[in-house]
């Protein structure tokens, strides 16, 4: 009989956070590409939802750099189209997350990731601030964090006379436990 | 006192690595009854049985325990050998040194003392053992085969021929399954019906074949060699006699908008029908479900036109019980339908069929005649993409099983179009192809290379329509999971092979087991692939898992050397381990008190009951009496009784405590 | 009849129009929403990208809220917020030591004993209600559109069919639209990408409005604020993605109800669409 720890996987490679963090095995991937198939995004990625599995099914540094290297793993829109229709039942959209996370750890997300982070921390420090999303906080905030600050100012007065934008944030009065679950969870990631 | 004799062996290393076998065969001798003791290399080998033979004739032996490897090995052999030398076989019995010591003990003082303890476990067993004879039951030499597809036939055919009388038993109203339906087959593309429809002759006209189509069994009772089987022989409402297949009636008929099941649903037939123009029986069937007389009591229309006064609106299903020596299961598979694909469209594109679909399409049978034509407006589809894996290997909303014939056969879908369509330009997305047999790998190069289809190895995604397009949504996995999207005219999916709705049932019926998708079980996917695990029943083809044609007919000719074989005897030897109810003086008779638990508890429906009369006739008491026929030794019934009025030879209550007292 | 209600950030701004809609049809079908007390934001489709477990704690916040408010079921119509909240009740569901955990971090009792349910499972309960009250029949071919988070993933949503739905339409045909077949349903429009990626959202958002144009539908339903934004706010960058000019006017379903139940259409909010809510024909009810 062969070795014991022949098949023993290494516990810092990606595929096995993702199995620790979703339960999700990548061996389960035989790689039919249905999800590139039906992704609405992959056109625009430069790895293919199949291809960030199939690095990842490699266990090898390189390639689970690769792999978090990537723009496309950004793009990931988490429709949830993919893993509705894959025949082997692998939730490719709690991969990505899982992925993204790791890429942001080790400081090696894409610069193209760049916007799309700066929107997603906005929005969070909105919430964390007030407890519920402060729309015109969010594009201000993004604005700075992008650079971007001419995007859609022309939108702002047309919302504003359809009564669309709230010009004051909402406080709810449980901001400070809103606050503590930001520290609990995001910490000192955001 | 007995004279017993114990033989252990050490099956090379497996038993003498880990267990002191010459230590065993010294405190073996110690045993109170055993009067010769010895270890031997390998005791299944000649020379080692030639030991056993030897030693009674020396010692004369009235009993033997071997310690050795399981019985399920090589307890036949020793309990031969010991025959052979003069002493009863079910005195000689099996301590298993091997699979209940050896291979799971650590080499120590312990394990050895194990062995030692199995080997007087089995010396008391032998001490009151008694001799046995095997059971003889006679075999009456006629089969039933059930299904009328190219596996049953097949079968039929090889039985018949080996002079044994068959009752090929079919549920619709013409043998020749699916591959009557087939346009050509692969990998030689030789036209199915040209071969097939010999076969379907030769099998109705066989001297020693009885056709029964339009029937299905209903009741199986019995075991091997002696099974009782009634078949409902559904109506047909046509006097198969009187009728002489003119076919007026099927010209005449008013209703002829009812979907065609012989052609997939791609075009109509009549209330009163012939299945296809080379059916066999070709006699006509009337569709009670769907005639207008026997909806409303109106029309009548066949019976009038009938020139032979033929048609019979009051026939009645019929029950006919035979007697059966053996039994094979050919039913067959059916499809999974186009329906079945929520991102194909749930079924609602008319173009999107199946594979049985496209071999009408291209079938000179068919509703087209064998044209190319699309289902919904007839036009000739240009772009033709074809999806193999359709629910197949798709644990999520499919079977996780390969359905295994459709690689080949897309592969040849895709010829024949090209062979019809010239211009026309076929797609293949598939995963791997699956083309392992002989020719078959080179068919699908040929596909490729000189058919010119496109392999695309990835899944499809969706298919939707557009502007009178089939949309099909795709991905290339050798070009980095590129999407990939084919306008196409028409779509064929290869849809999963599945077991037939009823197989559950049959099998229930039949009391075979059948595995998680109701595919029939073998009793062992190597060295007995047409056997079930009940006495007598065979399978052949498709009923058991997916199979092609050659697979199916090697199958069927399998099954059928199987059923020759039972019937080259008069008589059937069975072991005879079974349930005995016991005998007493007057005026106690048994103790059985005739609850008749064991009757229920029986799963083999093998206890019947028994009356005690006195001289005059009467009835004194009614006992539980144990068919030897039926009993398979399994000791239910043992368990059950209140009054241990019942004991399972070989295995007696008394064996078991002597055996247990010894540890 | 009561039920608990979480209405989300965008309903309280972007999306004004889903909340005073929703709320109009209740108070007409006789359902009374219980709005969850100091609720806070879900998290969106941000806090996953950053923090999985953040993504799970501020939703079991909020029904946490909800159970301890005495609430057995909450009304999320905004489809974002009804996918963030189903999906943390059903990772909770499966996992009870991950119930505790959660319940530290968010420092309240968290039992699951809060259901959660979408704006089209709460009005196909009333489905003859909302037929008997629609006095003024909405007679448009309308395209009933579902996007991503409505029906998927079809194991933590368990509703309609994945593929094709059918509630949205079955509730239109009850107020008189004729929807059509397309293929489009749930085909995603892009999503949170609204602002990061116009691009993206434009060219998805076009195939979406450019079917339901090409097989003449006069208006397009939905039921998802973001499906909303993305195809009413964003049209002018869809046109332009597409070179076409597609005026097809962007309603809720509850707008749709609304207007048929004879509801004053301002109080439905309208006219707080990007794409005016104007048709050619007289042929139905007017906005």
């Amino acid at each position: 009989m062969s070795s014991a720890n022949h098949h023993e996987s290494r516990p810092d490679t990606l595929a096995a956070r993702v199995k620790a963090a979703t339960g999700i095995s990548l061996a389960q991937c035989y790689q039919c590409g249905k999800c590139a198939a039906g992704c609405p995004v992959s056109e625009e990625m430069d790895l293919t939802p199949c291809q960030v599995l199939r690095l990842l099914q490699y266990g090898q540094d390189k390639y689970d750099e690769k792999a978090m290297r990537s723009a496309g793993i950004w793009l990931c829109l988490s429709c949830e189209t993919c893993s509705t229709r894959c025949p082997q039942e692998v939730e490719i959209p709690k991969i990505m997350d899982v992925v993204r996370a790791e890429a942001l750890k080790r400081g090696i997300a894409h610069p193209k990731s760049k916007d799309i982070l700066a929107f997603h921390r906005a929005f969070l420090d909105s919430v964390e601030q007030t407890g519920r999303l402060y729309e015109i906080g969010l594009v201000a905030n993004y604005k700075l964090r992008s650079g971007h600050f001419m995007k859609d100012v022309m939108l702002a007065p047309k919302m504003y006379v359809r009564g669309k934008l709230g010009l004051l944030p909402h406080m709810i009065k449980g901001t400070a436990a809103v606050k503590r679950i930001f520290k609990r969870t995001l910490g000192s990631k955001g | 006192m007995s004279r017993i004799g114990v033989f252990t062996c050490h099956c090379g290393e497996n038993i003498a690595g880990t267990v002191d076998c010459p230590k065993v065969a010294e405190l073996s001798r110690q045993i109170p009854g055993v009067v010769h003791s010895v270890d031997y290399k390998y005791m299944c080998s000649d020379p080692g049985q030639t030991l056993i033979k030897e030693a009674i004739k020396e010692h004369k032996l009235d009993g033997v325990v071997v310690a050795a490897c399981s019985p399920r090995m090589h307890e036949p052999t020793f309990r031969k050998a010991a025959a052979e030398a003069g002493v009863n076989p079910y005195l000689c019995e099996m301590a298993n040194l091997r699979e209940h010591c050896s291979w799971v003990h650590e080499k120590n003082e312990a394990t050895t003392q194990k062995a030692a303890d199995l080997v007087r476990v089995m010396v008391e067993k032998v001490k009151h053992d008694t001799p046995l004879t095997p059971i003889k039951v006679p075999v009456t030499k006629t089969a039933l085969v059930v299904g009328g597809g190219i596996a049953g036939i097949q079968t039929a055919l090889d039985i018949a021929n080996a002079g044994h009388q068959v009752v090929l038993v079919e549920k619709s109203p013409s043998i020749g399954g699916h591959m009557s339906q087939l346009s050509e087959t692969f990998p030689t593309l030789d036209c199915s019906q040209c071969i097939l429809t010999p076969r379907m002759v030769e099998a109705a006209q066989h001297p020693n074949i009885k056709l029964m189509t339009y029937s299905e069994v209903e009741k199986v009772d019995g075991f091997i060699g002696n099974f009782k089987v009634t078949v409902r022989k559904k109506a047909k409402k046509v006097d198969e006699k009187a009728c002489t297949g003119c076919g007026l009636c099927v010209t005449k008929c008013p209703n002829k908008k009812i979907p065609d099941e012989f052609n997939e649903g791609l075009a109509f037939r009549p209330a009163i029908y012939v299945p296809f123009p080379q059916a066999v029986p070709n006699k006509p069937t009337i569709d009670t479900a769907n005639c207008t007389y026997f909806k409303n009591g109106k029309c009548g229309v066949c019976s009038k036109v009938c020139p032979t006064g033929a048609i019979r609106y009051e026939q009645e299903d019929e029950l006919i019980t035979m007697d059966i020596g053996a039994i094979v299961m050919a039913t067959g598979f059916k499809l999974m339908k186009t329906d079945k694909f929520p991102e194909y469209g749930y079924g609602k594109y008319k173009d999107v069929i199946d594979g049985m679909q496209f071999e009408r399409l291209a079938s000179a049978s068919g509703p087209t005649a064998g044209v190319i034509k699309r289902p919904s407006d007839g036009k000739e589809p240009e772009t033709v993409v074809f999806i193999a894996c359709s629910g197949s290997r798709d644990r999520a909303k499919g079977v996780p099983y390969c359905s295994k014939i459709c690689c080949m056969y897309t592969a040849k879908h895709t010829m024949l179009y090209k062979h019809k369509v010239h211009h026309g330009q076929a797609y293949v997305f598939y995963m791997d192809i699956r083309s392992a047999g002989k020719d078959y790998d080179e068919f699908v190069r040929r596909a490729i290379e000189e058919d010119e289809a496109k392999y695309i190895r990835g899944r499809v995604s969706r298919i939707y329509e557009e502007d009178g397009k089939l949309i099909v949504k795709g991905a290339d996995t050798l070009m980095n999971g590129e999407p990939v999207e084919i306008k196409a005219d028409m779509v064929v999916l290869a849809t999963a092979v599945q077991s037939q709705d009823c197989s559950e049932d049959l099998a229930q019926t039949l009391h075979i087991s059948y595995d998680k998708y109701g595919f029939f079980a073998e009793a062992h996917p190597k060295l007995r692939p047409v056997e079930t695990n009940t006495a007598g029943i065979f399978l052949a083809g498709a009923c058991q898992a997916p199979r092609d044609i050659p697979e199916t007919v090697a199958q069927g000719s399998a099954a059928g050397a199987k059923v020759a074989a039972l019937f080259s005897q008069d008589e059937l030897t069975r072991e005879p381990i079974v349930a005995v109810v016991n005998r007493q003086a007057p005026p106690l008779f048994s103790t059985c008190t005739g609850c008749f638990l064991c009757q229920t508890a029986c799963p083999y429906q093998a206890i019947e009951q028994e009356e005690i009369k006195d001289r005059s006739g009467r009835v004194i008491k009614t006992v539980a009496k144990v068919n030897p026929g039926l009993c398979q030794g399994c000791g239910t019934c043992v368990a059950f009784c209140r009054t241990k009025a019942i004991d399972l030879a070989g295995f007696s209550n008394e064996q078991l405590f002597a055996e247990l007292m010894t540890l | 009849m009561r039920i608990g209600y979480y209405p989300g950030c965008s309903l309280l701004g972007s999306s004004r129009e889903f909340d005073e809609s929703v709320r109009a049809v209740c108070e007409t079908i006789g359902l009374e929403l219980v709005e969850v007390p100091d609720w806070n934001c879900c998290g969106a489709s941000s806090a996953h990208v950053l923090d999985h477990e953040l993504s799970v704690a501020l939703p079991a916040k909020i029904l946490a809220q909800a159970e301890a408010a005495g609430l057995t079921e909450v009304l999320a119509p905004c489809a974002a917020c009804y996918s963030r909240l189903i999906g943390a009740y059903s990772e909770l569901e499966k996992n009870p030591d991950h119930r505790a955990k959660v319940s530290e971090i968010i420092e309240m009792p968290y039992t699951g004993a809060v259901k959660v349910v979408n704006v089209l499972e709460v009005l196909e309960r009333f489905a003859d209600v909302i037929q008997a009250k629609a006095v003024q029949p909405f007679a448009r071919k309308v395209a009933c559109y579902y996007g991503c988070l409505l029906v998927r993933p079809p194991k933590v949503v368990n509703f309609d069919r994945p593929e094709d739905p059918q509630v949205m339409d079955q509730l239109a045909a009850k107020v008189g639209a004729t929807p059509i077949d397309w293929p489009f349903k749930t085909e995603c429009c892009g999503a949170a990408f609204s602002v990061t990626r116009t691009d993206l959202v434009a060219k998805l958002c076009g195939k979406i409005v450019d079917s339901a144009v090409k097989l003449q539908a006069e208006a397009l339903v939905v039921a998802c604020p973001m499906c909303h934004s993305n195809l009413d706010m964003r049209r002018p960058e869809t046109n332009a993605a597409l070179g076409k000019d597609l005026q097809i006017p962007v309603l809720f379903l509850t707008q749709v109800i609304g207007l048929a139940m004879g509801i004053e259409p301002k109080k439905l909010g309208i006219q707080r669409h990007m794409v005016p809510v104007a048709f050619n024909a007289p042929t139905g009810a007017q906005a």
